[in-house]
């Protein structure tokens, strides 16, 4: 087969793994202000529960962007650079984004005050809701094409991105993120917090199949092959399964199939785009696969080192999850372990 | 202002920045590892404090070294698109290779470290926190491909039809020898800087225990404060020897490959044999070479730092005048627009820049000098100048490497893939032909406005964290959490850690 169109699956791959990883740590990003209860202590622990939930791992799953984006910079060279340049400011509220949500789980902690916890989860949901539209808007802008110069140039401009179609996909993936986060969030912790998350994964199903159910129908008639039907009414079964399976108190599978769904809309997505990587707007100009790609030689050896070592990075983030495994309550998160806000004040100099 | 010369601002701004906390990342870990080691094999719960001190730091650290990376791979889609089309094909495997062969291991092993305390087997534990040691040196190895690939490209071929580099083999890029000569330089940095933070802040934290004068202060000094001291300073002074012998592999190699930079790095305007080194250059070095005066100088350590020789005809060093008129016939006199094409690098900052990388690195080596003597036959010191050059010396090599950088990648100028003086020739690429033509000045200057206002915002809260955290010292208590010590399986205990 060629090499190209093996990688453009690889890509799929790679974006694939990193929205149904990081899908969850946004979701439950998102749910630091919806899901915690209680009286004001009570809910701090709540939160301190949802951030620990996703604490050993959120990293490593960010890591599966900075994987797509730079196999994209080599393998697609052309991609790379039009889609990056041509999607100027909304990459750069992600990385803002990913900025503020990344430091502000790491240094929540080390300093045990209420008012700098309140700043870092502000950090944190904007960190989490910004990223989870974006993407998705990026995306459905590729599914519907964009405008491209003769020398593969985007130039269709900021506003051309705020289409109806894009601002659905938006939504889409917003959904769908928050959904699969909380149906982790279930997964993962016991207690009232576990029962809350379940309730409103049941409500946020429903809301799922109506957001996303337009938007892949609008997609698969609009820009999709013939093929990808299958796709969409997979996506749907799943959700479909994924309110039964919550419903019955069966997590593990609610949380498997709501990242079939995710799975099911990057191919959804990536099956639409095909065989370009950039398609132009209304039979425009566009960049295909073949166009954007790398020599064979280049692909040949990126090849080999994703087939050795992307097995084993499965292998090893797979253990992670199995070694933290167990459910997380409020009885398990300890007290406040940082330094106070004072002693950091008095460190001016 | 242009978008390339905003393109080029922010670069400098992200990347000098980034390069505040890699240094320390990648040195830091292998000696907490080292620290977690000796606990692991001597049981001294000394260790367990050093490695519980020192990684929360590291931890610190490391939460900003990633975020800024990501800005890092992004920004050369973003601002230099025409760069990214024109190298993709040979630049951009380095870069997928460090993301799968070392960021996986790094972010994955580090989070199974910070909260595997009580989760993992003691030796698991100790494998992660080694795990995430190697990684991190992996991941210089394959980001200095990529940039040594740009300061001498090897391994590719010019392909006439798409005007793009290609590679033809992978082999030939990871045995640069430009790679060879910066990757050791930059660990070495690593460490030094590392070494520095380490013995820096434990030396400070010995003088203040001992000038109290109770008993128990002076034990907690010798007991745990003066180990780190002696494992900071033997890392200082092994490092700082691989330093100098690095930089000067990578200068000959320098004058060789790109001999405009060195030129600059001299400002030697004429080429001359047994060219001396100046240490102190005043006058005008705006580009020209009008008004140059240089007073203070060593005879031929020019000549000697590019070419071996101090004096005799091989000890000839060309000037930045020579370079030009070479480049000139070459390359081409003007640009695509027509204006004159000048080959040499800004002289005021490539100059200044080289000399304050080594003068910054010489703050160790004082460093490393006090603590050989404080410390001397066993001594617990409480000189408060012990304490005073501790303090001073912990930045020196965070700024050495920041220079260093700014030297390097300010001294490759006009280019951003330098011209291979020994082949493939079509190789190379102006900085001003890298940036995207799509992207609009005021775009970039929002970026560059909102990282510069957020990083700094960062930098204050990680400076504050840092310093508090240092000055809270070792923890007082400590207890061994590993699941074999604690006895039990699966418990229903708080976590050990948590954020």
């Amino acid at each position: 087969m060629d090499l190209a169109i093996v990688w453009f699956v690889i890509i799929a791959i790679l974006w694939t793994g990193y929205f149904v990883l990081e899908g969850f740590d946004f979701g439950v990003g998102m749910l630091m202000s919806l899901l915690p209860r209680g009286d004001a202590a009570h809910r701090e622990k709540e939160r301190r529960v949802l951030v620990n939930s996703i604490g050993p791992v959120w990293d490593g799953n960010e890591v599966w962007l900075i994987t797509a984006a730079g196999a994209t910079f080599a393998a697609f060279p052309e991609w790379y650079a039009t889609l990056f340049s041509g999607f100027y400011l909304p990459l750069l509220a992600i990385l803002v984004a990913l900025i503020v949500r990344g430091v502000a789980f790491e240094y929540r902690g080390k300093i045990s005050d209420a008012v700098w916890a309140r700043r870092c989860d502000i950090a944190i949901q904007v960190g989490s809701w910004v990223p989870a539209i974006l993407w998705g808007v990026m995306f459905a802008n590729l599914v519907r094409g964009v405008q491209l110069d003769d020398g593969h140039q985007y130039v269709g401009g900021l506003a051309a991105l705020l289409n109806p179609f894009a601002l659905l996909g938006g939504l889409t993936t917003l959904v769908l993120f928050l959904l699969h986060g909380t149906v982790f969030v279930a997964l993962k912790t016991d207690g009232p917090i576990r029962a809350r998350a379940r309730r409103f994964a049941g409500v946020l199903t429903l809301v799922a199949l109506a957001v996303a159910g337009v938007w892949a129908l609008w997609t698969q008639v609009m820009f999709s092959p013939a093929w990808t039907w299958v796709v969409v009414i997979a996506g749907a079964l799943a959700l479909v399964g994924v309110l039964r399976t919550n419903r019955a108190g069966r997590e593990g599978y609610a949380f498997g199939l709501s990242a079939v769904t995710i799975v099911a809309a990057v191919v959804l997505i990536f099956g639409s785009m095909f065989p370009d990587v950039m398609p132009g707007l209304d039979g425009g100009s566009s960049l295909s696969i073949a166009e954007a790609a790398s020599t064979p030689y280049t692909l040949t050896v990126l090849t080999w080192v994703a087939v050795a070592l992307t097995p084993v990075v499965i292998l090893y983030q797979g253990w992670t999850y199995w070694v933290f495994r167990r459910r997380l309550t409020v009885d398990h998160i300890p007290a406040p372990a940082g330094l106070t806000w004072k002693k950091i004040k008095d460190a001016a100099f | 202002m242009e978008a390339l010369d905003l393109a080029r601002w922010q670069f400098g701004i992200t990347t000098v920045y980034h390069f505040i906390f890699v240094p320390l990342t990648i040195g830091l870990a292998p000696l907490v590892a080292v620290m977690q080691t000796a606990w692991v094999r001597t049981g001294n719960e000394r260790w367990l404090r050093l490695t519980k001190f020192f990684g929360k730091l590291f931890l610190i650290n490391f939460a900003l070294g990633v975020v800024t990376g990501i800005v890092q791979e992004f920004q050369f889609g973003m601002n230099w698109s025409e760069y990214s089309r024109f190298v993709g094909d040979v630049f951009g495997a380095p870069l997928a290779m460090e993301a799968l062969a070392a960021f996986f291991i790094e972010s994955t092993f580090l989070g199974l470290w910070i909260f595997g305390w009580d989760r993992l087997n003691k030796r698991v534990h100790l494998a992660c926190i080694w795990a995430v040691a190697v990684a991190v040196n992996l991941s210089a190895f394959f980001i200095l491909a990529a940039n040594s690939w740009m300061q001498h490209p090897v391994g590719a071929r010019y392909n006439p039809e798409t005007g793009r580099a290609e590679m033809e083999s992978i082999w030939a890029i990871l045995a640069n020898n430009t790679l060879w000569a910066a990757f050791p330089h930059a660990v070495a940095a690593a460490f030094l800087t590392a070494g520095t933070f380490v013995a820096g802040i434990a030396a400070w934290w010995m003088v203040r225990l001992v000038r109290t004068r109770r008993p128990e202060s002076v034990e907690l000094a010798r007991n745990v404060y003066r180990p780190a001291v002696v494992l900071g300073t033997v890392v200082m002074l092994v490092s700082g020897a691989g330093v100098a012998l690095t930089g000067d592999v990578q200068g000959k190699l320098m004058f060789e490959q790109q001999p405009g930079k060195m030129a600059s790095a001299e400002a030697l305007c004429t080429g001359e044999e047994a060219a001396a080194f100046s240490i102190l250059t005043i006058g005008d070095l705006s580009n020209s070479c009008e008004g140059v005066r240089h007073i203070l100088e060593v005879p031929g350590l020019s000549s000697y730092l590019g070419t071996g020789k101090f004096s005799g005809e091989d000890s000839y060093l060309p000037g930045v005048d020579d370079v030009q008129t070479e480049y000139a016939e070459r390359f081409g006199e003007t640009d695509e627009a027509g204006n004159p094409i000048s080959y040499t690098p800004n002289l005021a900052v490539t100059y200044w820049s080289f000399r304050l990388m080594i003068g910054f690195a010489a703050g160790s080596a004082l460093l490393a000098l006090a603590a050989l003597w404080f410390t001397r036959g066993g001594r617990v010191s409480g000189n408060p100048w012990f304490a005073r050059i501790a303090i001073a010396a912990i930045p020196t090599p965070f700024l050495a490497s920041s220079f260093g950088w700014i030297f390097t990648e300010v001294g490759r100028q006009p280019w951003v893939v330098a011209p291979n003086p020994t082949g493939i020739d079509q190789i190379r690429l102006l900085t001003m032909q890298g940036v995207s033509t799509v992207v609009s000045p005021a775009m970039i200057l929002t970026s560059m406005i909102v990282f510069t206002l957020l990083y700094g915002v960062l930098g204050v809260i990680w400076y504050r964290l840092i310093h508090r955290y240092a000055v809270e010292g070792v923890p007082s208590t400590v207890r061994d959490e590993s699941p074999e010590a604690a006895g039990d399986d699966e418990t229903d205990r708080p976590l050990s850690f948590a954020y």
